[in-house]
């Protein structure tokens, strides 16, 4: 099987599917608000000139999240 | 106040209030919800023909908008709402959202999605559709959608969701006749029986257990199938509304109380509890979202954002991110400080023409010498001031940065200062509250609703005069013009100067970050909060339409000031001047008072003077300065910056004080209308006290030190 990993691990360009939110409280609400639940599809889309945050094609749009964020959704690589 | 454009002639803000003013019982109530940036103010422009300022970035409607439209012969009350991706009330912009939605009335609710991105839009009908039934969608940017190729089958969409579904092209006004229509014949149709969401098994047992007993307590008031769900999640936001907004809480009437006891009981008893039940709860909506899109949209190209992709791999690369967001910044300051140039001169030789007339005119009538110094030094003269040399770069600054949000940059400019936030402990998204106070500072004040968490807001809200608004960009373009260039060859003034401003700018920009930092540190400590910011997808500015309108609107906006507030400025300062005590004047003694201090800073009493009379509007610094000069030393007619520069030096200016009156231009106390607004977001005056006190301490060590230095050094 595909091994686990975290979101923040995603290299540009990579697609996998989210396996589960460790995040709590208001931020895990927030990840949700925009699609991103369990089996949701998540491709990596560009760095930003620092390498922080990164930009994510969500459900159709575009979102940037810190590391700190994108270290708690765990993903499976596609 | 939304966005760049500061407060439009003609709208209403009720606030997070459910005042609406009906003029009369027939009037119906619209209200407008949607995901951030799919076009919602658009649409609501098109509809009431007002110029609601829109952005191409998340945000721009932090309050409640009204305006008025008829169609049909029914006149109809249309709501903005704040652009939300959820009702569940994560943040202040949801909570005014849902309340409206709950509690305001409306006679129906409009739902703009974005056709490019329906799947994510529809979690937010969906939860609109559990709230009322009375939901008409409008996909909005069909047009956009046709570029890129995505298909949408409207009957699909419609029979999934029960719910009229009108597709429209906002901006070119298409279809919004048909939307209306729909609005309009939303009550006597039959044939609508909304979507009824599926929950899991025992989530629904639950709702059933409690629904009766809500529905006996609550009548029509609210859905009541939600409002169960709602109380049984024990929604905290909700609960205080409803206490707000019905007189009482639901959760604590009996039976409501024991119901939702035993629904809580029975759910734990299956294992869901807490944050459980609430993932459930999503996690349906966005499914059933899923369903009904896989049904209803098919991507006929799969490279349909290819474009944008490669546009944003340009914008925000870590080669080229940074140099083209310099470089854009120059090019707006170039074409700003070049194409002022010309209509200010013109104006200021126009305005200075008729002031001859108007002495000639009251010299004939035999008015007394104190009638026309008053009205003619003293008003007109401060008025033609603020016209000539503030108006041109207000005018020619303002619709290319709207232009620049227009298409969609702003929040990729948030993208790429992110880590730099975050390092200060605060929200990326303080960078778009910093662009928008470029355009006004209590703009910016009211924009940084868009950041959720409280701390994080008060320190872009303190922060927010470090970037110098439109009233004082101008001082800063004159003050370089005058004393720094003159001594480059022609070709490259222009160019120089930009250097210089865009060096000012980011000065401000750096001491946003230093002084994010400090408050973090000390006055505000705590680390930054998650956050998500989404990238639009770029759209092409309707660019004669943006011109026009933020030409007109900012011309509007100044001269209105001018008259409220520059006027009986010019008319104080004069009465300063001409009013002796002892032997001198008012004006003299207050500067003379102020001399020794404002000298510390590397300023004189007649600048610092200037400042604190310019705290109604910063645009009256200059002429205040002026003014003074020329009441206390010989009067001079002043056609030109060269004139200006001699009435300067002869007044004792150094490139010293030039530098000096730059820095503090940049960092002093926020405007009268930026500290009331601050006062008004807040609700304390203890920050706003703070947010006056900061920059202004900024700004005095800064010049204090600079003045110093160079002092100390013998540089001058």
């Amino acid at each position: 099987m595909n091994e686990i990993s975290t979101l923040n691990s995603l290299k540009v360009g990579q697609t996998a599917t989210v396996k589960k939110l460790r995040s709590t409280g208001s931020m895990r609400r927030r990840l949700q608000d925009i699609g991103l639940i369990e089996g949701t599809q998540v491709e990596c889309l560009q760095k930003s000139p620092s390498g922080d945050p990164i930009a994510y094609l969500i459900r159709g749009a575009v979102i940037a999240l810190r590391q700190e964020d994108s270290s708690n959704v765990m993903i499976s690589a596609n | 106040m939304v966005g760049l454009a500061a407060n439009p002639t003609g709208i209403k803000w009720i606030d997070s209030g459910l005042t609406i003013n009906r003029e009369n019982p027939d009037d119906r109530v619209i209200a407008l919800a949607g995901n951030p940036n799919v076009g919602k103010s658009t649409v609501f422009n098109a509809l009431t023909g007002m110029n609601q300022h829109t952005g191409n970035w998340p945000g721009k409607t932090v309050t409640n908008a009204q305006g008025k439209c008829s169609y049909d012969g029914v006149n109809y009350i249309m709501v903005d709402i704040p652009g939300t991706y959820s009702l569940m009330a994560h943040s202040a912009e949801e909570e005014v959202a849902r309340d409206f939605i709950c509690f305001g009335s409306p006679d129906a609710v409009i739902v703009v999605c974005d056709a490019t991105c329906l799947e994510r839009n529809m979690n937010l009908v969906l939860q609109t559709i559990e709230i009322t039934d009375h939901v008409v969608v409008c996909v909005n940017l069909m047009d956009e959608a046709k570029k890129k190729h995505i298909h949408i089958d409207f009957g699909s969409l419609q029979k999934d969701l029960g719910v009229p579904v009108i597709g429209v092209t906002a901006r070119s006004g298409k279809k919004l006749g048909k939307l209306m229509e729909t609005v309009g014949s939303l009550k006597t149709e039959n044939f609508i029986r909304p979507i009824q969401l599926k929950y899991t098994a025992p989530i629904e047992e639950a709702i059933s257990i409690v629904e009766p007993a809500v529905k006996a307590c609550l009548g029509e008031k609210l859905n009541s199938r939600w409002a169960a769900l709602k109380l049984i999640d024990n929604d905290e936001s909700l609960l205080r509304s409803m206490s707000d907004y019905l007189g009482f809480n639901p959760a604590l009437e009996e039976p409501v109380a024991s119901k939702i006891a035993q629904a809580r009981q029975r759910l734990e008893e299956n294992g869901i509890s807490g944050e459980a039940l609430r993932d459930q709860i999503v996690s349906c909506l966005i499914i059933t979202a899923e369903g009904i899109c896989a049904d209803a949209v098919t991507f006929e190209s799969d490279s349909y954002n290819a474009r944008d992709r490669k546009i944003d791999r340009i914008l925000t690369s870590k080669w080229s991110g940074f140099p083209i967001m310099i470089l854009l910044l120059m090019l707006i300051f170039y074409i700003t400080i070049t194409g002022a140039n010309y209509p200010s001169a013109l104006l200021s030789d126009a305005l200075f023409r008729f002031q001859d007339i108007l002495l000639a005119f009251f010299s004939r009538i035999g008015a007394p010498s104190w009638v026309s110094g008053m009205l003619v030094m003293g008003i007109y003269r401060v008025l033609a001031w603020v016209v000539s040399v503030m108006l041109p770069p207000m005018a020619i600054f303002f619709p290319l940065f709207t232009l620049l949000e227009d298409l969609g940059y702003l929040p990729r400019i948030a993208f790429n200062l992110d880590k730099y936030f975050k390092k200060a402990h605060t929200c990326g998204k303080q960078a778009l509250t910093m662009c928008m106070g470029f355009g006004c500072n209590a703009c910016g004040v009211s924009g940084c609703r868009i950041i959720d968490s409280p701390r994080e807001r008060l320190i872009a809200t303190i922060t927010n005069c470090f970037v110098p608004c439109n009233g004082r960009f101008p001082t800063l373009v004159a003050i370089i013009s005058m004393f720094f260039v003159g001594t480059v060859s022609a070709p490259f003034q222009s160019f120089f100067s930009t250097c210089l401003l865009t060096g000012t700018i980011i000065l401000g920009i750096f001491m946003t970050f230093i002084v994010s930092k400090l408050l973090s540190v000390t006055i505000l400590k705590g680390i930054p909060s998650s956050f998500t910011l989404e990238l639009p997808p770029y759209r092409r500015p309707q660019i004669g339409k943006v011109i026009v309108r933020s030409i007109c609107d900012r011309t509007l906006f100044v001269l209105g000031r001018a008259v409220v507030v520059a006027a009986p400025a010019g008319l104080i300062i004069w009465l300063l001047a001409n009013i002796h005590v002892g032997g001198a004047s008012l004006l003299l003694h207050c500067s003379n008072f102020l001399d020794p201090f404002a000298n510390l800073l590397g300023l004189d009493g007649v600048i610092l003077l200037a400042f604190i009379l310019g705290f109604p509007a910063n645009e009256i610094v200059v002429p205040i300065i002026i003014m003074a000069y020329m009441s206390t030393g010989s009067i001079l007619e002043l056609g030109s910056l060269e004139e200006l520069k001699n009435l300067l030096l002869s007044n004792g200016w150094t490139w010293l004080t030039a530098v000096c009156t730059m820095l503090f231009s940049l960092m002093h106390w926020p405007c009268s209308t930026t500290c009331l607004t601050i006062h008004k977001e807040t609700q304390s005056w203890k920050w706003t006290a703070v947010s006056f006190a900061v920059p202004t301490a900024a700004g005095m060590v800064i010049c204090f030190l600079f003045a110093g230095t160079v002092r100390l050094l013998g540089l001058l």
